[in-house]
């Protein structure tokens, strides 16, 4: 399975969800499968999908679920420290892990080598951190909700992009039905 | 007057209760008033653009965010101030420490001294500098003008307004 099949599997969770998407192809996948309001969608700023959530996840109280990837997340290897040390039990970080910077032509990431995040994680000090393959996001995304426990999941998929438009809403657009559903 | 406790107390009167800090000796008595304060979530952050990412998140919460850095931060956070933070028009209060001025004992901070107002200036950011302790009067109304205005809003703050570095 590559990124998009897993979206295509977790979109029903997602619906119901507020979900902090990665910068790039990762955003247009979801957007082109499932767009909702709900959704907050990066434009750029590649590696600050963790941090955002974490914020919004601190300071409201439903579930936040971030869709990450390697790359971003190796991008912004500080966030795992904050992540650990601020806990949030609405926080669901979700490491898209294929090895790969997909958005820039799929050139390999060294989480597809030699370093472990699942493992960086937990040297961070995150205390609920599953790595899981592909086919299993759905059930372990669903448990970490229902466990209402910060939760890092890295899954392991293969390397690969679905053929999406790029995103033409407005950012403020993206960001104003975002917040009022973060209200609602 | 403790400038410290006064600048914790603008924030907090202007309901600002999420900051994240990357510290710098002349705001450790700041950070220390932030971390005390019980109506302030601190969450000190490991570079300023995840710092930046923190306080976006925040805002889109509910919370109002500020964050207190270094002005050697501005380089590091170009990309984020203009693609995240201006991008979706969000307010930031960003406190910096206006390292490489008047009494610096370290010449490496004048190297990002020079070009701080200039790209601060680049981005469109409104940008005030407080030199003298009395300065600190504005910070109520500049911290009213960035949640007004939606926009980063930078407050640089000298040596000679915190009372001199190292030479105290």
């Amino acid at each position: 399975m590559i990124r998009s099949d897993v979206l295509k599997e977790i979109a029903p969770i997602l619906r119901e969800q507020l979900v902090v998407c990665n910068i790039g192809i990762p955003s247009q996948e979801l957007h082109a499968i499932d767009d909702q309001p709900s959704n907050f969608y990066m434009l750029g700023t590649m590696g600050l999908a963790s941090s955002i959530g974490l914020g919004l996840a601190l300071s409201q109280p439903k579930p936040v679920i971030v869709i990450d990837g390697d790359g971003s997340v190796l991008t912004n290897l500080g966030t795992l420290p904050t992540i650990a040390n601020n806990v949030a039990d609405n926080y669901i970080l979700l490491i898209v892990d294929n090895g790969s910077y997909g958005s820039t032509g799929d050139q390999p990431t060294y989480a597809g080598q030699k370093t472990s995040l699942t493992k960086m994680a937990e040297a961070a000090g995150c205390e609920r951190v599953i790595e899981c393959q592909a086919e299993d996001t759905g059930r372990v995304l669903q448990e970490a909700l229902d466990a209402k426990q910060m939760t890092i999941i890295v899954c392991k998929c293969e390397s690969g992009n679905a053929k999406m438009p790029p995103i033409t809403m407005d950012p403020v657009v993206i960001r104003d039905r975002f917040m009022k559903t973060v209200m609602a | 007057m403790n400038i410290d406790k006064k600048i914790t107390d603008d924030l907090v009167a202007n309901d600002i209760s999420f900051v994240t800090t990357v510290p710098c000796k002349q705001l450790a008595g700041v950070i220390a008033e932030i971390d005390a304060h019980d109506s302030i979530y601190h969450i000190p952050s490991n570079k300023e653009d995840e710092g930046m990412g923190l306080c976006a998140g925040a805002w889109m919460g509910g919370k109002r965010p500020a964050i207190i850095m270094q002005n050697t931060a501005i380089g590091v956070t170009i990309n984020t101030l203009a693609t995240l933070i201006q991008y979706y028009r969000m307010p930031l209060p960003m406190l910096i420490s206006y390292r490489g001025e008047l009494r610096e004992p370290i010449a490496c901070q004048v190297e990002m001294a020079v070009h701080t107002k200039a790209l601060l200036a680049q981005l469109n950011i409104p940008t005030y500098h407080f030199h003298n302790q009395a300065d600190v009067e504005e910070l109520d109304a500049i911290l009213k003008y960035t949640f007004m205005c939606n926009k980063p809003v930078a407050i640089l703050t000298d040596a000679n307004f915190w009372g001199g570095y190292g030479d105290q």
